[in-house]
């Protein structure tokens, strides 16, 4: 929930960025990205260690904080003398108050488009929705944003705020947190910053500064009044998915993928269910027992991901596209298939 | 006899203090997790198939387990994975639930080899059902194809028990083999009791069997459809939907009182795990049963 009143600006000393991290880690489970090779990934942070918030952007994206990319569900017995064997018990988990330091926002802002689908009023999705309650979202503005980022254009941006609960912002020395809910709120007082400032002008003049820096553009606007059968029907998607060798990179990557694949592991006599990300690129993702797969082609999976993102999600939400234009899937991809070209294309696209 | 469907009444509160909700969409949450159910016997049908009974073993949530036809349920098997089946026995037996199974992959190959007495899980039902309560007053043609027929057991059921309120009521049932057709220890029963017609008919009937020969489609040239008064529920292969809705359309039939189930894989039955989509609607959700105008207008559906 956004706090009532004019938003409340924190300075936090870079000096004394060790003690707090300490402080917080008391009350909170933390993570943060850390660096691995030549990339960053979120991952839980033991203590003493710190976030690397030098960092463009994680190669994964931090949605594995919330959504495991292979989650426990279930446990069982199979061992028949047992009480209660063959039957599916919860398994236990960790859904204390944890804390992501460094987060982007337009991570952030992905949380809440996979919200729409995974808490919804008919069924909430019982894992991710109390391991998305249970988690602060601290984020870190991007001052320099990558060559890849088409946030802004996105229903995004590098200073973008919902979603975020703190959103920090590298000023030289110091932090400026800026604390946008109650959850935030609390996050700052187990953290002890209270240094107020009044720094709304330095923070504008970043942000505008920061948007400067995003040099690439989508055109989302008329995505909505198409017709979906047309540009399900279009001539491009041919030519668009040409070189896809549906690797699944793509989906891995996004921030904003959601799809899982439920799995049965045993071990001995006690079995878990799982769950686990799965990708629309691979054609088991549909195949029937009969054999019949409705989306047989390399093609077709490569149209449904991509109207999946930039029409049948705007359909149904209507709240803009599926995307917050992080550039993952831009710059991993391994044939330079981008969907900045795709959605422009789509969107343009006159039968 | 007048139709099960519990109307909302002022008198009966509170015992229904709830209304019915038949789409189910709003008791998901209790759904989550399996009841704990036995299989309490296997009927094999044909080499392929069997029909397996499973019953709760709970007796309070065996009495509120309620679904209408056309709904499905995930069975779910320890140790192997979940596979989404639809319901074939009478929505209104409330000893056990009738699942026909064919042997196909990893779990439905485990539940071949079970015996009576296993302990399974039952999630559900989820879904949409045939909109029996619209027909009531129509005659119905119920078209399957293969497999097809396992959805189309359970609204047969549910119109031999409430026969008084359908008109006419037309099987058309294709085979590949007459060894291949499912149920057909029921046909004379249904048939003679209940006076369904009941046409079958079978692409390779082999040597010495006296019948049809053909495809589905050749069952319309010998039935008349009133097509102002009929509804029409398809079930089969993907192919079958196209050229079975032509020929209805054909006779007059108007797409919104034709009803397909599809069929997609499942994983989740919440319409969280995303896989059975078709464009922006859910199988598990917005289906399986579909009317034919709506298919006709979701891309990739058929």
């Amino acid at each position: 929930m956004n706090l009532g009143y004019t938003m409340k600006v924190v300075r936090i000393d870079k000096k004394n960025w060790v003690g707090d991290i300490e402080n917080l880690s008391r009350s909170y489970r933390l993570f943060g990205p850390v660096k691995d090779d030549n990339f960053h990934r979120f991952e839980e942070l033991d203590k003493d260690k710190l976030p690397d918030l030098d960092y463009f952007n994680t190669r994964l994206s931090p949605k594995s904080i919330v959504y495991p990319q292979s989650e426990t569900m279930f446990e069982y017995c199979l061992d028949e003398r047992k009480k209660d064997h063959h039957v599916m018990k919860e398994a236990s988990k960790d859904y204390s108050q944890r804390a992501v330091i460094g987060i982007r926002p337009c991570d952030a802002a992905a949380f809440l488009l996979v919200k729409r689908n995974f808490d919804t009023p008919e069924c909430k999705d019982p894992y991710w929705v109390k391991a998305y309650e249970a988690t602060t979202f601290v984020g870190l503005a991007c001052n320099n944003p990558h060559s890849a980022c088409f946030c802004t254009t996105a229903g995004c941006g590098p200073f973008h705020e919902d979603g975020l609960d703190i959103l920090l912002i590298d000023a030289g020395n110091h932090y400026f947190a800026k604390i946008i809910t109650s959850k935030g709120e609390n996050l700052l007082k187990a953290a002890g910053w209270d240094t107020k400032v009044d720094a709304g002008k330095e923070i504008e003049s970043m942000k505008q500064n920061a948007e400067t820096g995003i040099t690439s553009f989508i055109a989302t606007n008329k995505l909505k009044d198409k017709i979906t059968a047309d540009l399900f029907d279009a001539p491009f998607w041919e030519d668009m998915a040409f070189a896809c060798i549906n690797c699944g990179t793509c989906t891995y990557a996004c921030p904003t993928c959601w799809c899982f694949d439920i799995q049965d592991e045993v071990h001995g006599c006690s079995g878990t269910r799982m769950r686990n990300w799965d990708s629309c690129m691979y054609p088991l993702f549909t195949l029937h027992g009969s054999g019949y797969n409705p989306r047989n082609t390399g093609m077709q999976r490569v149209r449904q991901r991509f109207m999946h993102k930039l029409k049948y999600y705007v359909d149904k939400y209507d709240n803009g596209i599926q995307c917050v234009g992080c550039g993952r899937c831009v710059s991993l991809c391994p044939v330079n298939i981008d969907i900045r070209k795709i959605c422009n294309t789509m969107n343009s696209y006159e039968k | 006899m007048s139709l099960k469907i519990p109307r909302y009444d002022i008198n009966l509160e509170p015992s229904m203090s709830k209304h019915p909700d038949f789409n189910r969409k709003s008791i998901l949450m209790h759904t989550q997790s399996g009841f704990k159910s036995e299989i309490i016997a296997i009927v094999p049908l044909t080499a392929h198939e069997k029909l397996f009974h499973i019953r709760i073993c709970d007796p309070c949530e065996r009495e509120n387990f309620a679904f209408l036809p056309g709904q499905f349920v995930m069975l779910e098997l320890p140790g192997c994975g979940e596979v989404p089946i639809s319901i074939s026995s009478s929505s209104s037996n409330k000893e056990f639930i009738a699942l026909c199974i064919r042997k196909v992959g990893k779990v439905t190959g485990m539940l071949h080899r079970l015996k009576p007495g296993t302990i399974v899980g039952i999630r559900g039902p989820f879904g949409t059902h045939f909109p029996m309560e619209k027909m009531v007053g129509h005659n119905i043609l119920l078209i399957a194809g293969g497999l097809g027929i396992v959805p189309l057991r359970s609204p047969i059921y549910w119109v031999n028990e409430h026969r008084s309120d359908y008109g006419d009521i037309t099987v058309m049932y294709g085979a590949k083999e007459p060894g291949q057709i499912l149920f057909g220890y029921q046909f004379e029963e249904w048939r003679r009791i209940y006076g369904l017609n009941i046409l079958t008919i079978v692409q390779n009937a082999g040597k010495g069997r006296q019948g049809k020969e053909g495809i589905i489609t050749d069952l319309f040239d010998d039935i008349d459809i009133d097509s102002d008064n009929t509804f029409a529920v398809v079930c089969g292969p993907p192919v079958m939907f196209k050229f079975v809705c032509a020929h209805l359309s054909k006779s007059g039939l108007p797409r919104q009182r034709m009803f397909v189930s599809l069929e997609r894989r499942m994983h989740c039955g919440m319409g969280k795990c995303c896989r059975c989509n078709v464009g922006s609607t859910f199988t598990c959700l917005d289906g399986p049963v579909f009317d034919y105008w709506t298919v006709m207008n979701l891309k990739e559906a058929i």
